[in-house]
């Protein structure tokens, strides 16, 4: 176990959940306080640093609980993160009572999703047909690298140095401000949280509240050493306006925008970009070039099905009925240029996979990670991945079996995420499948496998069994070390172990039962 | 009716009261009860971490312990959906017919012997019913706070029927407390977070004892609160319904 998670141990409790038997009590002027002073908030709290997201050292597993250990070690954080998420969870349910309908609209959205991904080359074809007759240019990209270089010609073709761009789970994927950045192009993002994010050198902790992971002094922290705001000053109106700002000349004077797509309609060949901010809006229309990076799952068959989808997206996310903009993008503006590059990047062949397929119904609402109480406490980048929480633990083993190996491991399997997905995908199902899958491929440690082949040998044999554990005592001693392969330091660390009972089941109904069977 | 009794590795010897009082109980409905003494586990530990081959023989052997019983009750969901949903050893028809018979004790209480009292059971305490992920969004239990549909819960049902009991509501109440298995040691930080979250939700509802139809949430949960300090006392269904008076 790493020193971080040694570190976490004694700072793991929030203030307001420790109790006068913790060591780490609160003392000022030399005495203890009392209960109510002790559990009571400070007017302003200590600053605490921001817990940064899991070390990544090229192919090496990701090591998610010890990024999560630090991320539960700055209480503060984890509280704000976990209350912030639950919010969101409970105001989705109220919107999901709301409509009485709501699980025939699941069925539905699911049902179209599958529909879509067992004809997707026939919808694909159809969107470009309709598309280029909208006056759309298509571009298909068989990866990250292509679709960098796709959209980095498009540009050069336009001499545009400078590019605005909306919040794009895709573009992430495809390390596309980098690649921007190697090539001399300036990206400036126009999501709030993403445009904190990238002031802040960060990936996005979650897919559709990027910066939700952090504090507003964490923010007043990167915008006091980016754009130059009052560092002690964490106002969030004062922090909004200082960015907007700052950004807002460099929206304005942009080169070229850039959007993703929530949903591609083939019957008519335009596509619909949902955000709250309406900055997709000002990525699209300010600039008179505008190139829309778009995954091919993204697709529905007509515009019919967008209703269903629609219905479910925003609700599902964050609890409110719709998005503040849906926007619907037809062509060209008079003048205008628009481009759609359709990015495969690792999808077709996830369509091949029998038991994984289904994860391309994704929409992105974030729901499952709303949800999802290992998320909540453990932060997006503790993933160390594009796609965190449930969704990610089925998708970021496809793009990398051996660096994402650790987190199909990262789950309870509760199955709340399955039963907020708005399109119905099993992920709790999926996350189990991927555990044998990776065992199956040798991505598992040695020393667990080992161990792992002793539990099973111990436990198809009952006379070993029952010599192993013939005391209760021996019991304890022995029990947890096979069936939880790491034993009692593991389980020790942060609570208690059981207590012993006098006897087992098995001798007490020898003893009292002897005489059946 | 013929009923093999399963008790499951860590109810053997870390929670035999909940073996003790599950058997008790269905005697008192005037079951045939049968413990096969060479049962050890269902394999769930190997085949949650993935592990199937390492678990076939184990599953196999807890189909030649149980075969030709009428039922399998076990006190402890998530033993149970492993059994009927996730065996992967070679689906003969031996084997089917075990997985398929095999319940967790409320719902065969609930759904197969209908229970409509406990004249012996009083408990006259404040509990929060912790519902296990696996009884919960597999066995359907009860429903899910996710889920539209028509609220029903049988471990409710069947504790409603017992002499005093009151019910807390915690904030969070069908929130997983973190046990998971093989999760509890793999993230044991998160884990534990959890479980201290979870207790912390019910001492603040005014539980006094957290009860649950599977031990080892409960074993996790008391670990954590004993941990932190919060009193809290844990007791599982069995017990309660077969007239424990804490």
């Amino acid at each position: 176990m790493s020193t971080a998670c040694e570190q976490a141990g004694s700072a793991m409790l929030h203030p307001e959940l420790r109790v006068e038997s913790d060591p780490d009590a609160i003392i000022r002027d030399g005495h203890r306080l009392d209960h109510a002073e002790g559990t009571s908030k400070p007017l302003r709290p200590a600053f605490e640093p921001q817990p940064r997201g899991a070390k990544v050292r090229g192919n090496r597993p990701i090591d998610q609980q010890e990024a999560a250990a630090r991320f539960i070690a700055a209480t503060e954080h984890e509280k704000m993160h976990d209350e912030r998420l639950w919010d969101l969870r409970q105001k989705r349910d109220r919107e999901m009572h709301g409509i009485p309908e709501w699980e025939e609209l699941r069925s539905l959205a699911s049902a179209i999703k599958e529909h879509t991904l067992t004809h997707l080359d026939e919808y694909l074809d159809q969107f470009e047909a309709n598309a280029r007759s909208n006056g759309i240019h298509v571009h298909w990209a068989r990866d990250a690298a292509e679709h960098n270089q796709i959209v980095h010609g498009i540009l050069r073709d336009h001499g545009a140095t400078t590019l605005i761009k909306s919040k794009s789970m895709l573009t992430e994927e495809c390390g596309f401000r980098h690649y921007m950045a190697s090539v001399g192009i300036e990206v400036i993002e126009t999501d709030l949280g993403e445009r904190i994010q990238q002031l802040d050198n960060e990936d996005p902790s979650h897919v559709v509240v990027p910066a939700v992971h952090k504090l507003r002094t964490d923010v007043a922290e990167v915008f006091s050493r980016t754009i130059g705001t009052d560092p002690g000053n964490s106002d969030v109106h004062y922090l909004a306006e200082a960015q907007r700002k700052a950004t807002r000349p460099l929206i304005l004077n942009a080169d070229a925008g850039m959007t993703g797509g929530n949903f591609v309609v083939a019957e008519t060949g335009t596509f619909v970009v949902c955000t709250n901010e309406g900055n997709a809006d000002l990525s699209g229309n300010v600039p008179k070039l505008h190139i829309a990076s778009i995954g091919i799952e993204k697709i529905i068959p007509r515009l019919e099905h967008l209703a269903v989808l629609v219905r479910l997206l925003s609700r599902s996310a964050l609890g409110s009925p719709m998005t503040q903009y849906t926007s619907h993008f037809r062509g060209p503006r008079t003048g205008g240029e628009m481009h759609v590059v359709l990015v495969d990047n690792g999808r077709s062949e996830r369509l091949g996979l029998e038991e994984f397929w289904t994860s391309l119904k994704c929409i992105r609402c974030g729901a499952c990670m709303n949800t999802c109480p290992v998320y909540r406490r453990s932060g997006g980048l503790s993933y160390g991945a594009t796609y965190s929480g449930p969704i990610g633990l089925i998708i970021d083993p496809t793009f990398n079996a051996r660096k994402y190996s650790n987190l199909p491991f990262a789950s309870s399997l509760n199955g709340s995420c399955t039963n907020v997905c708005p399109v119905k995908i099993n992920i709790h199902e999926q996350i189990y499948a991927w555990r044998r899958v990776l065992v199956n491929q040798h991505e598992v440690p040695l020393v667990k496998k080992a161990a792992m082949k002793a539990a099973g040998a111990l436990l198809s044999r009952p006379a070993a069994y029952r010599a192993a554990i013939a005391t209760a005592d021996a019991a304890l001693a022995h029990l947890p070390r096979f069936v939880i392969y790491n034993g009692l330091n593991a389980w020790g660390k942060h609570r208690e172990v059981p207590h012993p009972p006098e006897q087992t089941f098995h001798n007490w109904y020898h003893a009292n039962r002897g005489a059946k069977q | 009716m013929r009923i093999g009794l399963f008790i499951p590795c860590y109810i053997d010897a870390v929670f035999p009261k909940v073996g003790i009082a599950t058997l008790e109980l269905l005697e008192r409905f005037g079951h045939d009860v049968q413990y096969p003494r060479d049962q050890t586990c269902c394999g769930q530990p190997m085949a949650n971490s993935g592990f199937d081959a390492e678990c076939a023989d184990t599953e196999a052997l807890f189909v030649r312990n149980f075969s030709g019983f009428d039922y399998i009750v076990s006190p402890s969901g998530s033993c149970v959906h492993h059994v009927r949903d996730n065996f992967a050893i070679e689906q003969t028809d031996e084997v089917k017919e075990v997985c398929s018979r095999t319940f967790e004790l409320v719902e065969f209480l609930h759904d197969i012997q209908k229970v409509d009292a406990f004249p012996w059971a009083k408990f006259p305490h404040r509990v929060g019913l912790h519902n296990s992920c696996g009884t919960l969004r597999r066995l359907k239990h009860a429903l899910p706070s996710e889920l539209h549909e028509p609220f029903f819960s049988k471990p409710i049902d069947l504790l409603s029927k017992v002499d005093g009991i009151e019910f807390v509501r915690p904030a969070r109440p069908d929130e997983c407390c973190g046990f998971g298995g093989t999760f509890s040691v793999f993230e044991e930080v998160v884990s534990t977070k959890m479980g201290y979250d979870k207790v912390s939700d019910h001492a603040q509802a005014g539980a006094e004892y957290i009860v649950s139809a599977d031990s080892s949430c409960l074993m996790h949960q008391r670990g954590c609160a004993e941990r932190i300090g919060v009193s809290m006392k844990f007791i599982h269904i069995a017990e309660i319904l077969n007239g424990a008076n804490a």
